[in-house]
């Protein structure tokens, strides 16, 4: 059969960002793939040793764009573990809700961006519309639509606005019944079923061993979520429960990410009753003492996040270091295109929600 | 056409007729000042049709990609504005680089913009493409696009909204109506 | 304290903690351990028996991360370990010390693939070399970097 080597990126049709995926294919079907990723590298973690620490929280933010919250609060958590600080409890309400909304806002960017690659421009709009409604409230609560600058080491910036509730009480009402529409739209097609069932299929012990986590993870029907299983914040004092399908296949995993989004809106209604006055933000002392160091991790919506700091004895770090969980699923991505039709890549890569900015950092 | 071998063009063969009197129309409209005319006349028209189409590439490089993509969405709705996304340069006008460029990217971005075809525009989006942005001490980051691409346009911002992204468009299609590139008047 | 979600059987880090201290005698020293945390010091003779007894009897699945630090005034170089274990809901971070002028370690991609591309990358930033790698070749620099970025004798430079 004739073989050859084909190169798909990194400009390409596909929405994930800028790699390049080198497949030998036979014919139409891939006997071995290569992602060659570095085309978005800047050396995140050499420059974070040049700024102070809470200098270094906008940048944070420019890590993975899609989540960028939840990039900026891992480092705030890993800092405030390095100088041991105790932060609030009405900033972990803020925090936990506000994450939770990031992870809604960040599972429809990624529902868009699979319609598109698999060709349906309806899945886009929708998606992005709704997204709309979750930045609105991103900018009445920080002010920025996408790289919000929002948590502090110690807390958050600013207690919420008027009407938080009420507004986001509305969006989520709005949202849950939208939400079905969306599932109605996927689920019921026979298209998109017959393109993303038996595809991309990765066996749990496959999925351990390669160091993929998240949604990923889940959808080959291992549970394991850092939320319920090393609690942060106020995950533990919240009634939510994981969502684990048995399939492995890339529908799995767009079926974990839909109820994980509902999961959030449930969690988010909860954090509202709950949350309670109080302070928001702790003073931190400014500098962290030389070769002390502290780390966090955080369920971020593509998987478990990490970061590691080592304190310099004045204002900057001394090494940060990021762990990004699409690193990790792009390396076994092999592992799921091998054997299946050149077609079904961006089946099988939609389906693992990459964003090349952590990856490369 | 030379007319100074007029009285002998009855007795040339058809092929070397036809190699005399070729672009005859052509040199006629250009001598006596028709073309030029006419392409004042329709410059304008020409201007119109390339500015309310100008297709950017299918290219979304970092950050500033995502307000690139909710710009398209129904909220901001930038088709209307004719910037509907081709996957191919050869079908695009304007190259839009929306993140940081690293040196890795560099000779492929570079590769990108000449495979473009005449008229063709650039437009830098977010902080990044216009000097480096945040990174500026960065190993691996390219300090602006314009020092290896010439740049059109620039739309400052860390991401700059959807709303600003559409209003640097629209200066784009003023630069289009007032330098009227590709309506044949420089030909 | 009641843990949410510790598995029946699971054992928490400071039963662990004992268990590897007891085994490994020399070359693993335990720094520190909570119920869901365990600190070591581990030399580089050790660390391959050290981390197939991880995966094989205490169930450690999964690598988290594996980071390369230069320390240029001390003259050596770490590469920490971070790695988890889903069953007990216990994360290890073991710190591996190293001669600046010749890092090496062995490569324990052969237990867990998850730290095969952290590995390259920790070749491709510091120049550690991990003995048994694969493919160590570049990874986020270009092909044909000949410098390894992240050590602190190399500055990149501000250029505003």
């Amino acid at each position: 059969m004739a073989e050859m080597w084909l190169n798909m990126g990194p400009q390409h049709p596909m929405t994930h960002g800028l790699w390049n995926l080198r497949v030998k294919v036979d014919g139409e079907t891939m006997t071995e793939a290569e992602p060659v990723i570095g085309y978005l590298h800047r050396g995140w973690e050499k420059i974070t040793e040049n700024r102070k620490y809470p200098q270094i929280i906008p940048m944070a933010d420019r890590l993975c764009y899609g989540a960028s919250m939840s990039w900026s609060h891992l480092y705030c958590l890993t800092i405030e573990d390095l100088m041991e600080i105790e932060v609030p409890e009405r900033a972990k309400w803020i925090r936990t809700i506000v994450l939770e909304a990031q992870r809604i806002g960040s599972h429809l960017m990624w529902l868009a961006a699979l319609g598109t690659d698999l060709g349906s421009y309806t899945v886009f709009l929708y998606p992005v519309r709704e997204r709309e409604l979750f930045l609105d409230l991103m900018q009445n609560l920080c002010g920025a639509r996408m790289t919000y600058n929002y948590p502090r080491i110690g807390g958050v910036r600013n207690d919420v606005p008027a009407n938080f509730e009420r507004d986001f009480t509305r969006v989520l009402n709005h949202f849950e019944k939208r939400l079905s529409d969306y599932e109605a739209l996927c689920d019921q097609s026979t298209v998109f079923r017959m393109r993303m069932e038996d595809v991309g299929y990765l066996s749990p012990e496959k999925a351990k061993n390669l160091g993929v986590t998240g949604p990923n993870l889940r959808g080959s029907g291992v549970d394991y979520d850092v939320r319920r299983d090393d609690p942060y914040e106020m995950y533990d004092q919240v009634d939510w429960k994981v969502c684990v399908e048995k399939s492995c296949d890339a529908y799995a995993r767009y079926r974990v990410k839909m109820d994980e989004m509902r999961e959030s809106c449930n969690i988010i209604r909860q954090c509202i009753k709950k949350m309670k006055p109080g302070a928001i933000r702790v003073k931190p002392p400014r500098t962290a003492p030389k070769g002390k160091t502290g780390w966090a991790h955080v369920e971020d919506p593509r998987g478990e996040g990490f970061m590691y700091v080592i304190g310099n004895g004045d204002e900057r770090p001394y090494r940060l270091k990021v762990r990004s969980p699409i690193f990790v699923t792009v390396s076994a991505a092999p592992e799921m295109l091998v054997g299946y039709k050149i077609a079904d890549v961006p089946a099988i890569m939609g389906s693992v929600d990459m964003c090349l900015g952590e990856t490369d950092r | 056409m030379d007319m100074r071998l007029a009285p002998h063009a009855v007795a040339m063969s058809s092929a070397e007729f036809l190699s005399w009197s070729g672009g005859v129309m052509d040199q006629l409209m250009r001598y006596t000042g028709a073309k030029k005319a006419v392409d004042k006349l329709t410059a304008p028209i020409w201007s119109w049709a390339i500015r309310n189409a100008t297709v950017p590439l299918h290219f979304g490089i970092a950050c500033c990609a995502l307000e690139m993509a909710a710009a398209s969405g129904p909220r901001f709705d930038a088709e209307r504005l004719g910037m509907i996304y081709r996957s191919s340069p050869r079908q695009c006008e304007v190259l839009l680089v929306n993140g940081w460029v690293t040196a890795k990217l560099r000779p492929d971005l570079r590769r990108l913009y000449e495979q473009m075809a005449e008229p063709r525009w650039v437009v830098a989006m977010g902080e990044c493409a216009i000097s480096g942005g945040p990174w500026y001490d960065s190993h691996n980051t390219v300090q602006g696009v314009d020092t290896f691409i010439p740049v059109d346009v620039y739309i400052p911002g860390c991401p700059p909204r959807p709303e600003a992204m559409i209003d640097g468009f629209m200066k784009l299609h003023k630069k289009i109506n007032k330098e009227m590139k590709g309506t044949f008047l420089n030909d | 304290m009641e843990r949410i979600g510790l598995a029946p059987g699971g054992k928490t880090g400071d039963v662990l903690a004992q268990d590897i201290a007891q085994r490994f005698q020399q070359g693993v020293t335990v720094t520190k351990s909570t119920h869901n945390r365990l600190y070591a010091k581990v030399d580089k003779s050790v660390l391959v028996s050290l981390c197939t007894y991880m995966r094989d009897g205490l169930d450690f699945e999964h690598v988290t991360s594996v980071s390369g630090v230069d320390w240029l005034e001390e003259k050596k170089m770490q590469v920490v370990y971070h790695i988890t274990s889903y069953a007990n809901k216990v994360t290890a971070e073991l710190v591996v010390d190293l001669p600046r002028d010749k890092p090496e370690v062995d490569s324990i991609t052969f237990l867990w693939g998850g730290a095969n591309w952290h590995e390259r990358e920790t070749w491709d930033m510091f120049g550690i070399v991990f003995v048994g790698h694969p493919k160590l070749v570049r990874l986020l620099n270009p092909d044909g970097t000949e410098v390894f970025p992240f050590r602190k004798d190399f500055v990149s430079g501000r250029r505003v």
